[in-house]
């Protein structure tokens, strides 16, 4: 076969074939700006007003940092079962350092943190060394851990917390360049702008378009065959646009939350960390064929127990972040949060069997599992409906997906 | 004799291969029909066609079977006109009995009751016709490989088959268990029975067949008829392949160099029997630029050898030297035997060697990340160049290297297996099994890549049950058997007859040519 031949025959069914490989992460984001316009018009504009996309924000904060680090359990072949249990006992145990012993906040969260990464430690070495199924091991620490912030309560609940520490979720970044706010408000005739989010969704937004292009120059310089353009640039022009868009929402509230901050910052960490390095890589191939892996010289146990500190470590900061969002610690903080995050990774595209998945695929999964909790919850629909309606909806993103690969293969 | 089955202009396309292009394939009724060809030819579609997991409408062209037109919608169809396949990889319950295998979804039942009397008699009866002499009681998975291929055999001997398809039986069998299950074919034949025979084996195929059709690319290119003279296997050979191969195995240079690795009282026990010693006081060198094969019969300790060599992946209480440039190194995990620059290509590819659902580039870089990383960050682009490079050196036939290796044959899975370790750049590798399940064209070309690697002054130790392979590649051929190395033979030495004489004669203490430490 000559050169020409091969590229030829590596380009002309670019289009349908790309699309047949990619058509899950397209399915993801578009089911997520349907839901959004749905939600938009059945609450009659609510689901975007500024305070409302604040909310949603703030309350599924937790979850999309804990399906960080669930993404990276499922791709290795686990799954983690304690991490509800986890939030409420570092919620319950932050609550007893600041409120009961009146520790300093930068004592305390510092503390909560590595004991999270403890209690993940402690499972990843059964399931890791001693090769328990993570199903076991996790199963367990949900009972404890719930057990344990019961008896850390004594079955109250426990607070107010200082202002300081409500921040860590209820805060605001400060209008850092009020000028550019003026400058936008007099343009769009709003009341009030906070020009630093509108300066951070244009950056961003910016910065997603270079990488993007970058990413194509790339590819086309060692032929590799990427996304062809009109994709490339609807989906671009799409996700930039949400991000203005969304960003100047919330300056029109109060600006950015600390804790979108937060949840961003630890995003774009988790993506570089599972697509660019290579300890995501290796995660990949333990999930993917963990013999194999361990025949490539891949330190299997010690990776897999990593994965299960780093979601501890991930559960401690969600634990904290619900505990200050409802500014007390109470026993049943966390309760079927789990179930959350795994849905979310799920309906974001991992598999069950370990080695797949992506980072932004959990957060959208995440973000579509939070729009329509939130999106039910204006339009008034009880909470029986909703439980039934997300469950039929983690099905059906799964028999999507192996409708997908049975019509593949 | 009559045809009992002929396919007519079978044409099958899958969305931009033409997997089977105008193939015509005529059995007649009690023969041994072969069928040969190297893997990806179209063998297996050919035989999904005719089982019905194809079904009719998805394929062009015609079925006559037992003189009407077949039409199979599913698998099912098939079954209840007697035709059943039996895969190569083997479909038994393993925690289940050999009578439960059996009648599985088909049960001696009344009205979902089993009779268990009924259902012991009539194992017993099928146990007896495929040879098998094991209690119906017994679970599969207390079996041998040759032992559960005789249970599938009896499997559909239970359906009333009239046309048996084997699927590589042979593939995973010793020498001995293959002659038996040729034996059983034959017998079957006697009784009336019709197969159809996959094998990459040409030295049985010449043995039992009837006739031999040969496929390739798609389409059938020839059908010889065995009975009416001797068939030279080079003639089945220059029909698969296109191409006349008068040297099976690449001609070389031979002149191995100074000593390169050296192991030296190699002692290691089973990772669950505590008592039971599987590798006993092994020592074998191996120069650069040399080819060293290990003969043995399966289960000889071959490959515990290698991997317990290989950062202790098997194993335990392992004891001994390993010695590189007379140096000893330190080979006690997988990442520093890596570093030290040993390579382990498993005879288990699929399970131990790649991760089937990722692209040829992720699995050729795996073993070496660093080699395209800087400070633990990826570089895709040098992924891309490496892979593209090793596709190339490889010949591995794919349009890219973002292929998911699950597609491949064979042959191609192997080359990125092999590129994997040399993208490590090893100088001694060790390849167990490596042209098993592989045809023709792809074992050549991968013998060419051993001796490209030994040109280089690499060393190679090449593990394999196929004696012809080791006597036609290697410098020297240790034999190997109950976990000893039982002799040592150079090339112009060693023959078949050497080597089994080696394995037959085990019951005298290990002799060893050199001075165990």
């Amino acid at each position: 076969m000559s050169d020409t031949a091969e590229t030829r025959a590596d380009d002309a069914p670019s289009i349908k074939d790309y699309l047949g490989e990619h058509i899950r992460d397209y399915g993801m984001l578009i089911a997520l700006v349907v839901i959004m316009v749905f939600f938009q018009f059945t609450t009659d504009g609510t689901l975007l007003r500024p305070v409302n996309i604040t909310n949603l924000f703030l309350q599924n904060s937790y979850i999309i940092i804990m399906a960080l680090g669930m993404l990276l359990v499922i791709v290795a072949g686990h799954i983690d079962l304690s991490v509800g249990s986890v939030v409420g006992f570092i919620g319950a145990l932050a609550a007893v350092m600041i409120v009961q012993w009146g520790w300093s906040m930068w004592l305390a969260v510092p503390a909560c943190l590595a004991i999270g990464a403890g209690i993940g430690a402690a499972q990843g070495y059964w399931i890791a060394y001693w090769r328990i199924p993570s199903f076991i091991v996790t199963l367990a620490g949900m009972l404890v851990f719930r057990g344990a912030s019961l008896w850390l309560l004594e079955g109250q609940s426990v607070g107010p917390f200082p202002s300081e520490f409500q921040k860590l979720s209820t805060g605001f970044i400060p209008d850092l360049v009020p000028f550019l706010g003026d400058l936008v408000a007099n343009i769009t005739g709003a009341k009030r702008v906070n020009g630093f989010a509108v300066l951070c969704g244009i950056l961003i937004a910016g910065g997603i378009v270079w990488l993007g292009i970058r990413a194509r120059q790339r590819d086309a310089r060692f032929g590799m065959t990427s996304e062809p353009m009109p994709f490339f640039v609807i989906r671009t022009a799409l996700v930039a646009g949400a991000i203005v868009f969304i960003s100047y929402k919330l300056s029109t509230f109060r600006g950015l939350p600390n804790v979108l901050i937060t949840m961003g910052l630890l995003t774009v960490v988790y993506a570089f960390l599972t697509e660019r390095t290579t300890t995501g890589r290796r995660v990949y191939a333990l999930g993917g064929n963990e013999k194999a892996a361990k025949l490539s010289g891949i330190k299997t146990e010690r990776l897999t127990f990593l994965t299960f500190v780093n979601m501890g470590l991930l559960a401690g900061l969600a634990g904290l972040i619900f505990a200050a969002r409802l500014n007390t610690a109470t026993p049943k903080a966390g309760v079927a949060f789990e179930l959350d995050v795994i849905a979310a990774v799920f309906i974001g595209g991992a598999s069950m069997s370990g080695g797949v998945g992506k980072i932004v695929g959990a957060v959208v999964g995440a973000f579509i599992m939070g729009v329509m909790n939130n999106g039910m919850s204006i339009m008034g629909i009880g909470i029986d409906y909703q439980q039934v309606i997300k469950g039929l909806v983690l099905l059906a993103a799964v028999i999507f997906d192996v409708y997908n690969k049975s019509k593949q293969g | 004799m009559s045809a009992l089955l002929e396919m007519q202009s079978i044409t099958k396309t899958f969305p931009g291969v033409k997997a089977l292009d105008r193939v015509n394939l005529t059995v007649r009724e009690g023969e041994i029909h072969a069928l040969v060809g190297e893997n990806g030819a179209g063998k297996s579609t050919l035989m999904k066609v005719l089982s019905g997991v194809y079904p009719h409408g998805s394929y062009d062209g015609k079925i006559i079977y037992d003189g009407e037109e077949a039409r199979f919608g599913s698998i099912n169809d098939s079954e209840k006109r007697g035709i059943i396949i039996i895969h190569q990889e083997l479909a038994l319950v393993p925690l289940l009995s050999i009578a439960e295998n059996l009648f599985l979804g088909n049960e001696c039942a009344n009205r979902g009751v089993i009779s268990w009397p009924e259902t012991y008699r009539r194992t017993e009866e099928l146990l007896k016709k495929v040879g098998l002499r094991e209690s119906p009681t017994t679970l599969v998975d207390r079996l041998g490989v040759g032992k559960q291929q005789l249970v599938e055999i009896a499997k559909a001997l239970s359906k009333d088959v009239r046309l048996l398809i084997l699927d590589e039986p042979t593939a995973a069998l010793q020498e001995n268990d293959s002659a038996k299950l040729l034996d059983l074919l034959e017998e079957l034949r006697r009784q009336g029975i019709t197969s159809i025979l996959i094998s990459h084996k040409l030295n049985e195929v010449s043995r039992v067949a009837d006739t031999i059709t040969v496929i390739r690319d798609g389409g059938a290119i020839s059908t010889l008829d065995a009975k009416a003279g001797e068939i030279s296997e080079d003639r089945i050979i220059r029909d698969m392949v296109g191409r006349d191969m008068s040297h099976r195995y690449p001609d070389r240079q031979r002149n191995p160099g100074d000593l390169l690795f050296e192991v030296r009282d190699w002692n290691v026990t089973h990772p669950e029997h505590a008592d039971r010693q599987v590798i006993k006081g092994a020592s074998f060198t191996v120069k650069k630029g040399e080819i060293v094969g290990i003969a043995g019969l399966m289960g000889s300790g071959r490959t515990e050898l290698a991997m317990s060599l290989f950062g202790r992946s098997y194993g335990r209480n392992i004891t001994g030297t390993a010695m590189l440039h007379g140096k000893p190194v330190d080979l006690s995990t997988v990442d520093r035997a890596i570093a030290a620059g040993l390579a382990y290509v498993t005879e288990d590819r699929k399970s131990l060697g790649l991760v089937l659902d990722d692209p040829i580039s992720r699995n050729i870089t795996l073993a070496n990340l660093a080699g395209v990383s800087r400070n633990g960050v990826l570089s895709e682009g040098r992924e891309q160049q490496t892979a593209e490079k090793y596709r190339k050196a490889m010949n591995i036939r794919t349009p890219g290297v973002h292929q998911k290796v699950v597609n491949l044959s064979g042959g191609n899975q192997q080359k990125v297996v092999l590129g994997k370790w040399l993208f490590t750049d090893p100088q001694v590798l060790i390849l167990d099994e490596p042209t098993r399940g592989i045809d023709v064209g792809a074992k050549f070309e991968i013998y060419n890549i051993m001796n490209d690697l030994a040109a280089e002054g690499r060393g190679v130790v090449m593990i394999s049950s196929e004696m012809p392979e080791l006597l036609g590649m290697c410098d020297r051929i240790y034999v190997m058997n109950e976990g000893r190395l039982v002799g040592e033979l150079s090339a112009a030495e060693a023959s078949q007859e050497r080597i089994m004489s080696f394995i037959v004669n085990t019951k005298k203490p290990a002799m060893d040519k050199e001075p165990a430490i």
